[in-house]
């Protein structure tokens, strides 16, 4: 499978009399994209605001962070599932309009959405406040469940990413990136020398609003499979929107896996990168100990030699990534885990729920209960007296100025367990 | 530039007033330098002064915790200083846990930065790290020269408010706190560069070395459940309705003990979750899903239990730090000892 990204870099977002893009800059018909969106019998209202970097603006709740992608050449469409139909995606080519985001915010579904402030010490712990945010305030309507809201928000945000990457069908590319994922033998044969290594990727499956879609199924319900690497990019796996912000993979983190990324970077010079396994942290424990089982058994199909294990979210989900380090690291396979740590406000606490010795290499992504206050923003998106309620904050976390004084927790991507940030711990 | 006012902390034997015999003399002060202290005062040169030097007995420290703590906050409150300087105490046990001690209680108290030195293996390390800085010495007073100003070179930069490198290169034995940083590395490169490097056999140094898991065993079952009084206690977050206690979605800082003396089912109008880490509408339309009263209640009337006691305990689980939950299990473990319960039924979510 081969396929390309022609990125197009997005410098500026304005909104205009028609959707296009123009020398770098996104313009965006604010009319036609809310018609786009409107139709769900279950939202009030939507509007859209820009927020853009340096800006004195605050994101508060974020659900999702979506980058529009759109398949300019080969079958199916982004997000495949989820928009159009199931044609297996992951081949030919498909545009990027790099440097921009959809966020989706409104009024809150669950706790667990996040913060992301446009400047300011907040800007530093996002990876998210570099975009250009096109932000999409969806109100539900009054009595609508929690889970139905979260169901129509998720797809509104995926809807504007669609609609606004139309805008680089026809757009040039500054840059083409390629990427070729192999049939399983001839992959092998190609690097014969080099460690054949295999990326475990765990989705946040714990359901009850913390869900993960694969071309459109819910991934509690599928058992470890395979995936091209390719097919991530083309938005084959989303976010259900409603997970804890600081490590919750948001779309937009998917499409760019960054540890897919880095693997093909080093691909035929220091690693062979076979591909990718999908598995999930269902809460039974005969799901945990099935999927884990599954997982170790088709690396070890695979011939991998070490393998990359990623979390997403905390706690519950400790517990299936030490099953699955444990498991693999019995079958002779190396391996390095991706996860972050809740080590208590003054760090002192032991910082997973789960541990095993054999867990021996670790990436950290940072302690999520440390607190940060963010100072006040001249413009808030959103509802800030959610503050007070969401993972991460309490009863009093939005200061009487507008400041707010929380956990890292409630900051959107600050401890990306697949690596897609900066911010991780050691210790003191 | 102002001096730095340093208190210095001794036992008797580098206080000059006698070895074990004197072990027993109880906390006195003297307004100079003292023994160690002229090695520190030396280290300090321009930028400080030890404006007092505490001498108290090992023993009388150690049997006297409370007392003994309680005169030298006293006296720090009387000198007000900028640091305070404790031993070194090498591998003198009960030296190290007097130094310890009294770091802990007088950072604290008055939140200033407390320094002190000791041997890696003397029991004041583990007991003490957390709370105060200890510079790694060796294991006996041969090396005072050595200790001494990087005891001093730490305590500057702590007075100061520099931030410090890491435990290593700043000489301090790491206190297993753990601090945040922005690496210059997204951590998906980092995870690739690591595994390479373990492929390979190479060194490479784990981000998160992993702690000893604590496993605890179960106790015996019941054998006669009939005559037993079993308590509800769920990290599922059940509250009654408008959660009096204001228990966090996420990380909560406390528990919830509520009555449920004559409830026999929790309904949507009295009872909701605080729990942010799952869909709250099931949870909420009937909270005897998580914390399943109405059937033991049922199980009481036909006798299959004892009693269901009339207290529950409540937290909620999402993101609180293992630290806390044992805190909290602790305490409401001892609470339901006392209250005479047999056995508990901890649910989740």
């Amino acid at each position: 499978m081969q396929l390309e990204l022609g990125i197009i870099k997005i410098k500026d977002v304005q909104f205009g009399s028609a959707t296009k893009i123009e020398n770098n800059v996104l313009y965006v018909d604010k009319a036609e994209l809310i018609a786009a969106l409107s139709g769900d019998e279950r939202i009030q209202s939507i509007d859209v605001e820009l927020a853009k970097p340096g800006d004195s603006t605050r994101i508060i709740p974020v659900k999702d962070v979506i980058e529009p992608r759109v398949k300019v050449e080969g079958p199916g469409n982004i997000f495949p599932g989820m928009l159009g139909k199931v044609e297996m995606v992951g081949t030919g080519r498909t545009h990027v309009l790099s440097g921009c985001a959809v966020v989706t915010s409104g009024n809150i579904v669950g706790f667990q959405e996040g913060i992301i402030d446009m400047s300011g010490p907040g800007a530093d712990y996002t990876p998210f406040s570099k975009l250009f945010n096109v932000v999409i305030v969806a109100e539900p309507k009054e009595g609508v469940l929690q889970h139905d809201h979260e169901a129509s928000v998720r797809n509104i945000g995926f809807k504007a990413a669609a609609y606004l990457a139309e805008a680089g069908r026809q757009v040039t590319p500054c840059e083409i990136k390629k990427y070729e994922h192999l049939p399983f033998i001839e992959g092998v044969k190609r690097y014969p020398n080099l460690p054949k290594v295999v990326f475990v990727y765990m989705l946040q499956t714990q359901g009850l609003l913390h869900d993960t879609y694969v071309y459109g199924v819910d991934a509690k319900r599928i058992l470890p499979t395979l995936i091209s690497p390719t097919e991530v990019f083309d938005g084959a796996i989303v976010s259900g929107n409603c997970v804890s912000a600081c490590d919750k993979n948001p779309t937009i983190v998917h499409c760019n896996n960054p540890i897919i990324e880095d693997l093909y970077d080093r691909h035929g010079t220091d690693l062979n990168f076979l591909g990718v396994v999908i598995t999930n942290e269902n809460v039974t424990l005969a799901d945990k100990e099935r999927s884990s089982n599954y997982t170790a058994k088709l690396v070890e199909m695979l011939g991998a030699d070490a393998v990359i294990i990623s979390e997403e979210g905390f706690g519950n989900p400790d517990a299936d990534l030490m099953m699955n380090c444990v498991k693999i690291e019995n079958k002779g396979i190396k391996t390095v885990l991706v996860t972050d740590e809740y080590a208590g406000r003054d760090g002192a606490s032991q910082s997973l729920a789960d541990a095993n010795p054999l867990a021996n290499a670790v990436i950290t992504a940072g302690n999520a209960n440390e607190v940060i206050v963010l100072p006040p923003m001249a413009k808030v998106i959103g509802h800030p007296r959610v503050a007070d309620v969401i993972a991460g904050g309490w009863a009093g976390s939005l200061q009487p100025d507008g400041s707010i004084i929380a956990e890292i927790q409630v900051i959107t991507g600050v401890n990306s367990e697949l690596g897609y940030f900066t911010l991780t711990a050691r210790e003191v | 530039m102002k001096k730095i006012r340093v208190l210095h902390y001794l036992n008797q034997f580098y206080g000059g007033i006698g070895g074990e015999d004197k072990a027993d003399v109880p906390v006195q002060v003297k307004e100079e330098a003292v023994g160690p202290g002229l090695a520190i005062k030396a280290a300090l040169g321009e930028d400080g002064d030890i404006i007092a030097t505490i001498i108290c007995g090992d023993n009388y420290f150690n049997e006297n915790l409370e007392s003994a703590t309680a005169e030298i906050l006293k006296l720090v409150e009387q000198y007000k200083p900028d640091l305070l300087i404790a031993g070194p105490a090498f591998n003198a046990g009960r030296y190290g846990m007097a130094c310890g001690g009294v770091c802990k209680a007088v950072g604290e108290t008055f939140s200033i930065p407390t320094v002190t030195g000791m041997y890696i293996e003397s029991p004041g390390v583990d007991g003490y790290r957390k709370y105060t800085y200890i510079v790694e010495t060796g294991n006996s007073a041969a090396d005072m020269r050595r200790a001494i100003p990087p005891m001093v070179t730490l305590a500057k930069k702590l007075v100061a408010g520099e931030p410090l490198g890491d435990p290593k290169s700043e000489g301090y034995i790491s206190r297993g706190l753990r601090q945040n940083y922005f690496h210059t590395e997204r951590g998906s490169k980092r995870a690739v560069d690591m595994l390479l490097a373990k492929i390979k056999g190479e060194p490479f140094v784990t981000e998160y070395p992993m702690p000893e898991f604590d496993r605890v065993a179960p106790n015996p079952h019941i054998l006669d459940m009939s005559k037993a009084t079993i308590a509800l206690v769920t990290s599922g977050g059940i509250v009654p309705k408008g959660n009096p206690d204001r228990i966090e979605s996420s990380s909560a800082s406390r528990f919830g003990c509520y009555d449920i003396t004559g409830v026999t089912d929790l309904t949507a109008d009295t009872y909701q979750t605080a729990h942010g880490g799952y869909d709250p509408v099931y949870a909420n339309l009937d909270a005897d899903r998580v914390l399943p009263v109405d059937v033991l209640r049922e199980m009481e009337a036909a006798g299959v239990i004892g009693k269901l006691h009339n207290l529950y305990y409540a937290t909620v689980g999402n993101g609180t730090s293992v630290a806390n939950a044992k805190k909290y299990a602790a305490a409401i473990g001892a609470e339901l000892k006392e209250a005479g319960v047999d056995a508990v039924i901890l649910t989740s979510t």
